[in-house]
């Protein structure tokens, strides 16, 4: 480290005030979840009432089951999808692929909330959770292809060509070569849409229709009329949940985490 | 044989994707700009294509109304100076997170990135939730802020349903976004350009200025792309912490498809936002190549 005393203590005050705009926020939820009054104003005792309270209602728990399931399949399905998608974006010169996959990252998540809404009425396919499914696969493919295809820019690829040379098919090369080196970048992406299914709002508020509730959606409604210590609660568990889903694919992939890679 | 069998496996690599993503993704937006020129419903939705008399119903009624009455461009404007905003909040903001995390070694530096997109993954919802609580009525910060302007003879204040509600947490939401292409610049800075500047007797204040802020450039433009473009459709912000004056554009959308129905003006004011969010990336991804050409010659 180069020493700079004085201006390393004004970079360190800045920066630290910086993480605490990001983390007081979500450390009062999590304490006002433990605390025992209505209001979340002031701390007044610990309790576990308002887990209790969630434990026992019923929207909430079909609520998070739905999300479950949702999440689930969304990320099964984008999960080969994507990896799909990434190889051919490393294996093959395609001017398709890349900007399907990435186009609908790129712009604001409403429009393809509102484009997908236009399109189940039309068909009259009835929203539900198969349609959230369908629509949350659409978006997490990009995803799981980008980290697929940055794991695969990373690899030896005098091995693949090895393996064609001793005369594997392209898909016993892939199967017995390709796939386990790619192995970690595909779990990582797998849980990088399983959490970003589990958490969407945007597009996921307009393919529900109005009968079918996820989390989020619950979160939302529960908010729209008032603050209860109970959203507290359920947003501390989806908090847990989230960091150990996190903790989990920087555990498979830590390359995950590093950010140089975006720029190939 | 060899050629043909790639030219196979390519399509059944690419195809399955490529596919999907045509029906979920390209589909939808193509029946989004068709919806766009068409009559709503009388009972929301889209006019019958022919109509009793047999005329095709294909009209650009709806652009017209999007340029003709000023409350939408007004929303427009509106949504524009917020995304400005929170695009040069998040920068200042950001800066120093970056430089710390660039400047730190190796060892925290994966830990102090780690804390920055931590909560970035945490629930959307929750993030915007937490602002509730901060800026609550009966919190410390609103009941501090009033003490304040009471002592001052001043009226008080609400805090939460506010403009800068919507602000604060519009920050708060992309700040992510601007930290991460900014240290993955920073972190490549020559530390010697800045020795040299010192020993030519600038200071700090110019070292900055004249040295790592303009070659910090190319990582401002992608992470101001990065902020602005999601921050200028938002609409759950303003609906849930904003007060009746911050409807945004994402706002009339929402509004258009589910309460007022009307899908084409809906897809109107969709194309108009895709169009903008897209300019300002080509815009960001143009200046960006731009500055840095500019340096690699200017070197």
């Amino acid at each position: 480290m180069r020493s700079f005393p004085a201006r390393s203590r004004w970079l360190w005050a800045a920066a630290g005030a910086g993480y605490a705009f990001l983390y007081l926020p979500l450390v009062i939820v999590v304490v006002y979840s433990f605390n025992d009054s209505r209001l979340n104003a002031e701390w007044v005792g610990f309790t576990l009432d308002w887990y209790r309270k969630l434990a026992h209602n019923d929207e909430m728990q079909t609520a998070a089951a739905n999300s479950l399931i949702i999440a689930s399949v969304a990320s099964l399905v984008s999960t080969v999808l994507g990896t799909m998608a990434g190889v051919a974006m490393y294996r093959y010169k395609t001017r398709l692929l890349p900007l399907l996959v990435l186009t609908p990252i790129a712009i604001p998540e409403i429009l393809m909330g509102v484009s997908l809404l236009i399109f189940f009425v039309l068909l009259n396919f009835s929203l539900g959770l198969v349609s959230v499914a369908l629509a949350h696969i659409a978006f997490c493919i990009g995803f799981v292809a980008i980290v697929v295809r940055a794991r695969l820019s990373g690899m030896d690829e005098t091995l693949t060509e090895a393996a064609r040379d001793c005369g594997a098919s392209p898909w016993q090369t892939f199967r017995y070569i390709t796939l386990p080196l790619i192995m970690p970048g595909v779990i990582a992406g797998a849980l990088m849409a399983f959490t970003l299914s589990i958490d969407d709002f945007v597009i996921t508020f307009f393919t529900a229709g109005a009968g079918t509730i996820t989390l989020p959606l619950q979160i939302y409604s529960m908010i729209k009329i008032a603050v209860t210590p109970e959203v507290n609660a359920v947003s501390t568990l989806l908090m847990l949940l989230t960091l150990i889903l996190i903790v989990v694919a920087t555990r498979v992939s830590p390359s995950l985490l590093r950010s140089n890679e975006e720029n190939e | 044989m060899n050629r043909r069998g790639e030219g196979l496996g390519k399509w059944l690599v690419s195809g399955p994707p490529i596919l999907y993503l045509l029906l979920f993704f390209a589909i939808p937006a193509l029946i989004m700009v068709l919806a766009s020129f068409r009559t709503p419903g009388e009972f929301g939705g889209l006019a019958p294509l022919i109509d009793e008399a047999g005329k095709p119903d294909v009209n650009v009624d709806s652009y017209v109304r999007f340029f003709t009455e000023p409350v939408y461009t007004q929303i427009f404007v509106k949504s524009f100076v917020y995304a400005v905003a929170t695009t040069l909040l998040c920068l200042a903001i950001a800066y120093p997170l970056a430089t710390l995390i660039a400047r730190s070694s190796k060892r925290h530096r994966d830990l102090l990135l780690l804390l920055v997109i931590l909560p970035f993954w945490s629930n959307f919802l929750i993030r915007v939730y937490a602002w509730m609580i901060v800026l609550g009525p009966q919190a410390a910060l609103a009941r501090m802020v009033n003490g304040l302007l009471g002592a001052f003879g001043a009226e008080p204040v609400s805090l939460l349903f506010s403009s800068f509600a919507v602000l604060i947490c519009l920050v708060y939401v992309h700040l992510p976004f601007m930290v991460l292409p900014l240290y993955a610049n920073l972190e490549k800075h020559d530390q010697a350009l800045l020795d040299a500047a010192q020993d030519l007797g600038a200071n700090a204040w110019q070292r900055f200025w004249r040295i790592t802020f303009p070659l910090s450039l190319p990582g401002v433009y992608a992470g101001a792309a990065l902020v602005f473009i999601p921050a200028l459709g938002i609409f759950a912000i303003p609906d849930i912490l904003g007060g009746p004056d911050d409807s945004l554009i994402g706002n009339v959308i929402k509004q258009q498809f589910l309460e007022t129905r009307d899908w084409p003006f809906g897809s109107v004011l969709s194309i108009v936002l895709t169009v903008a969010a897209l300019a300002f990336a080509g815009l960001a991804a143009w200046v960006g190549a731009r500055s840095t050409r500019r340096e690699a010659s200017g070197a």
